[in-house]
C-alpha cells in the first residue's frame, strides 16, 4: 500500500507519519499542499500540525487547498483517509467527517499520554498534543453517528483531557473510509518512545486501499 | 466598494471557555453582577457586491455547526 502524507505550511508530525506507514509495512511519500494529482497514491494521512497557521479557526484555511480537493476525490472513491489532530480538524472543516473541534474545556495546551477504546473495546496507549481537541456535534447528530457506528475512538474512563462531548476521541464518516482522530497514533509506533498501539489505528484503514 | 462588518459568536448551548475565564476574572477586578459573557471574533471587511457576504460566512468566516454570524453593512 502506498500512502500519500500531506504537507502544509506549518505541519509538523508529517514525518513521523511518513515513518509510521513504513512501520505498519507500506511504502510512503509527502504531498506537497499544492499538488492536484495523486496518482498513485492508495490512501492519505492528513497530519497534525498548525496548517497555514490555523489562523481564523483551525483547518479552515488547508481545507481550500489544491491537495485537500484531490483528497476529497479519493475520499469520495473509498480510498482510504487518516486524519490526525490538525488533519483531523481539516476534515471536519472541509466536511469530509462531522463535527467540530473547539478550544479545550480548560484552555490548556494538554500534551500527555492517553487511553483510547476502540471499537472492538481494545485500549490504545497513544500520546495527545493540542489545545483544541473538543468534539463537539449537536446531539441529534452524536445520536446518528452512534447509530451508524461512526465513533470510532473513544477516551477511557479519566482520559477525556478537552472535554469532547460524549467522550469521543475519533470518528468516521458513513463509508467508515475516512478516520480522524485528535491523538497521535504516528507517535506510537516505535518501542523506543513506549507504545506500538497507534500502529493498529493506520492498519484499521489498509482494507480500504484498492 | 461597500464596507461590512461580521460578527461571528459562539452558537448558544456551546461551552465558551474563554467567555467563562473572562467572567471568573471580573469579580477580583471589583467588577459585580456581570455574566453570560460570551467571546467571539469580529471581521471588518470591503467588498465590491456585499451579496456575496452570506456565503463567504458560510464557507470560510465562520463553521455554522458551531458559530453564528452576523453581517453588519458600515
Amino acid at each position: 500500500m502506498i500512502w500519500g502524507v500531506l504537507q502544509f505550511p506549518g505541519s509538523c508530525d508529517e514525518r513521523d507519519a511518513l515513518h509510521a506507514c513504513e512501520v505498519v509495512g507500506g511504502e510512503a511519500r509527502l504531498v506537497w499542499h499544492e499538488e492536484r494529482d495523486l496518482s498513485g497514491i492508495d490512501g492519505v494521512v492528513v497530519p497534525g500540525g498548525f496548517s497555514y497557521g490555523d489562523y481564523l479557526r483551525a483547518g479552515a484555511i488547508a481545507r481550500f487547498s489544491p491537495a485537500m480537493e484531490a483528497v476529497a476525490e479519493l475520499a469520495a472513491a473509498g480510498g482510504p483517509v487518516l486524519g490526525i489532530c490538525n488533519g483531523f480538524q481539516v476534515l471536519c472543516e472541509a466536511g469530509l467527517l462531522p463535527g467540530a473541534l473547539l478550544r479545550n474545556e480548560d484552555l490548556r495546551f494538554v500534551c500527555k499520554q492517553a487511553d483510547l477504546l476502540d471499537d472492538a473495546g481494545a485500549t490504545l496507549s497513544i500520546p495527545l498534543k493540542h489545545g483544541e481537541g473538543r468534539y463537539y456535534a449537536p446531539e441529534e447528530m452524536l445520536d446518528r453517528l452512534e447509530a451508524n457506528g461512526q465513533v470510532a475512538y473513544r477516551y477511557a474512563d479519566g482520559h477525556n483531557a478537552n472535554g469532547s462531548v460524549r467522550d469521543i476521541a475519533g470518528v468516521r464518516n458513513e463509508r467508515g473510509n475516512v478516520v480522524g482522530l485528535m491523538p497521535h497514533p504516528e507517535h506510537a509506533v516505535d518501542p523506543l518512545t513506549g507504545s506500538t498501539d497507534g500502529r493498529k489505528v493506520f492498519q484499521a484503514l489498509e482494507g480500504f486501499a484498492s | 466598494m461597500a464596507k461590512a462588518r461580521v460578527l461571528i459568536r459562539p452558537k448558544e448551548g456551546i461551552l465558551d471557555p474563554q467567555g467563562k475565564a473572562v467572567e471568573r476574572a471580573l469579580p477580583a477586578l471589583g467588577f459585580e453582577g456581570i455574566g453570560h459573557v460570551r467571546v467571539g471574533r469580529m471581521v471588518e471587511l470591503e467588498a465590491d457586491d456585499p451579496e456575496q457576504l452570506g456565503e463567504l460566512c458560510e464557507k470560510l468566516l465562520a463553521n455554522p455547526l458551531i458559530e453564528d454570524y452576523e453581517i453588519q453593512p458600515l
